[in-house]
């Protein structure tokens, strides 16, 4: 071979060409090439891309036509946007808070009480299962006329509720049909954090005479900041893009009541065939959620120094 | 644990106090508000559909009946359907199980051998690029997916591929940056040792990774079998978008064109739980028979 090689080699050969020639880069490139091109088809170019098309008209069936910044002026003055933005924003926080509070008051029953794994089972058991399906399940129990949900207000005296149907309610409807579905996961997520706090720490305090309430304020919430904080922003981030529930129930309405982001973009492109301007709106989106992800970044690094 | 310590600091008996009681009591609360659904929904599947607009509160089903499955497998004819409350669309919840089976079943498969294979280059081979294409993939891990939603629909049906399998495929198929970044971890923790041997003895790269490093990875293998059927399983919107023919139409598409399909105003529950319950017949078997390993991927998972 080093024979071969220096009989053939008048000059030696440029430093950066060197690794190519290896065997093991060959193999490597193989070994990530269908990987590589799952990337670049269907990941790498489609972001590019949808930049691209923000800047167009383009209906699918005739060219794009460039429309500059056109579809991003169009944006800020679109009042049905701020809307979608705004029922969004009422949506995470009615979901993420509540669901949080459920969540952590789980996670810390089941840490104190049981470690069952039957119970964390059971638990989880919504979050296995489909949006659709959990969506068609709370359609039928919340029915106006029928659902089993209007009987049991009635059982103990309270006046029958539209629910979905009604404007003022189908947006928190929604975002509690969400926390059944993500309580048990999120309790999940906040129990591994739980588990990871040495006990000690707990029984020197229970010496000191804190009871199980001041324990949690004191010991167990702070020392879970960094989980919570991690969990909460994925929460967050899942929660802005809430789509598949209210295509299976309410489409947006009633009255544009539940018109959310996702919504909105899914009317544009696959309704309105608007592809230029739904790419804005997602754009807008993507912004918002590249801050929060930003954001989390700092926030867990800044967390993690605290364990 | 289970020991308190009094005041003078002696450990005495722990008997339930009031606060433990209230908790038990919360906690049993939020695992029947978990678990009653469930049971709505095998109660209404069974149920005689006329039935249910007169009895809208008995705990079993009103009425018993199968029929309600023996129309959405597609058991019945038209006829005999819309006698039975259907509203006499053709609904073959058969033909969505098989193509749920299809779609989810070669998506688990592609995405973890390519993402696998992938990621041991990274782990393990020196090559040019490597840490940049590397940084990449992880810099896509940010990216929501509604950015790419709509230039891959654009992309899919410019290749002629809306209503196939392929189309509703493809995105994930190849790689998604998760498997990728996961199944790296994995294997720059496993010990070097054996592989460096193989090496010596001869073994090629593409041997030692089948013969040596995969079964050595059955533990993230499952994992990500696990998260990965949940996932594409419970798939809505993308194959509601390239896919809504009957020929390939999943599960959960068809749940939703089902419910649009109104007979008399209000949609066909009866007939509606019974597709819900089929297509959550694989998620349970699965979850039996993964038991306490599926919980823990799914902890996992959110913790990355």
């Amino acid at each position: 071979m080093a024979n071969a090689a220096s009989t053939l080699q008048t000059r030696p050969r440029p430093d950066w060409l060197k690794p190519w020639l290896r065997g093991e880069t060959w193999a490597a490139f193989l070994f990530i090439l269908p990987s590589l091109i799952g990337f670049t088809l269907f990941y790498a170019v489609p972001a590019v891309r949808g930049l691209l098309i923000s800047f167009t008209d383009w209906d699918l069936l005739t060219p794009a036509e460039p429309v500059g910044l056109g579809n991003y002026q169009r944006l800020i003055r679109d009042r049905d946007f701020w809307h979608a933005l705004w029922v969004t924003l009422v949506y995470v926080v009615i979901n993420v808070s509540t669901q949080t509070v459920f969540g952590l008051t789980i996670a810390v029953f089941m840490d104190r009480l049981t470690r069952s794994v039957l119970v964390r089972g059971i638990m989880i058991l919504p979050f296995l299962f489909s949006n659709v399906v959990v969506g068609l399940i709370w359609l039928w129990i919340l029915d106006p006329s029928l659902g089993i949900a209007n009987e049991l207000l009635k059982a103990v005296g309270l006046p029958r509720q539209p629910f979905l149907g009604s404007p003022d309610q189908a947006i928190a409807t929604i975002a509690g049909i969400n926390i059944w579905r993500h309580m048990g996961y999120m309790a999940l997520l906040f129990l591994a954090g739980l588990q990871s706090i040495p006990k000690d720490v707990y029984e020197a305090a229970a010496i000191d005479g804190a009871g199980e309430v001041r324990s949690f304020w004191h010991i167990t919430l702070p020392l879970l900041r960094p989980v919570l904080v991690f969990v909460l922003v994925t929460t967050i981030i899942g929660a802005f893009q809430i789509f598949d529930t209210i295509a299976i129930t309410t489409e947006g309405g009633p009255i544009d009541s539940t018109r959310v982001i996702m919504w909105h973009i899914y009317e544009y492109a696959f309704q309105r065939f608007n592809m230029g301007y739904a790419t804005t709106i997602s754009m807008a989106l993507f912004v918002l959620l590249i801050f929060l992800t930003l954001l989390q970044l700092r926030w867990f690094r800044a967390g993690e120094s605290d364990l | 644990m289970s020991v308190q310590t009094g005041s003078m600091g002696r450990i005495r008996f722990r008997r339930p106090s009031a606060g433990r009681i209230v908790a038990w009591i919360v906690l049993g609360l939020l695992i029947i508000i978990t678990l009653f659904p469930f049971w709505w929904i095998v109660r209404t599947s069974l149920s005689n559909p006329r039935q249910l607009f007169v009895d809208t509160t008995s705990m079993l089903p009103a009425r018993f009946t199968l029929n309600n499955y023996a129309r959405v497998l597609g058991m019945m004819s038209t006829s005999e359907a819309v006698a039975a409350g259907g509203s006499g669309q053709t609904i073959n919840f058969l033909l969505y199980l098989r193509n749920s089976l299809i779609v989810t079943t070669s998506l688990v498969i592609g995405q973890i051998s390519f993402s696998a294979l992938a990621a041991y280059a990274f782990a393990r081979l020196n090559f040019p690029l490597r840490d940049k294409i590397f940084t990449l993939y992880i810099a896509a891990l940010m990216i929501p997916a509604v950015v790419m939603l709509i230039p891959n629909f654009v992309l899919i049906r410019t290749l002629g591929w809306l209503n196939t399998f392929q189309g509703i495929i493809a995105p994930a198929f190849l790689m998604t940056p998760f498997s990728v970044f996961f199944f790296r971890q994995f294997f720059l923790g496993i010990n070097r040792e054996i592989e460096e041997s193989a090496k010596l003895d001869g073994a090629s790269l593409f041997g030692i990774f089948i013969k040596i490093v995969v079964p050595m990875s059955v533990p993230p293998i499952t994992t990500l079998a696990i998260l990965a059927f949940l996932s594409h399983w419970n798939d809505y919107l993308w194959p509601l978008l390239i896919g809504k023919d009957e020929s390939v139409r999943v599960l959960t598409v068809a749940l939703g064109i089902f419910r649009t399909q109104t007979p008399q105003g209000a949609p066909d529950f009866a007939g509606l739980m019974a597709g819900a319950v089929v297509s959550m017949v694989p998620t349970l078997l699965l979850y039996f028979l993964a038991g306490r390993k599926a919980i823990d991927s799914i902890q996992f998972s959110g913790i990355k």
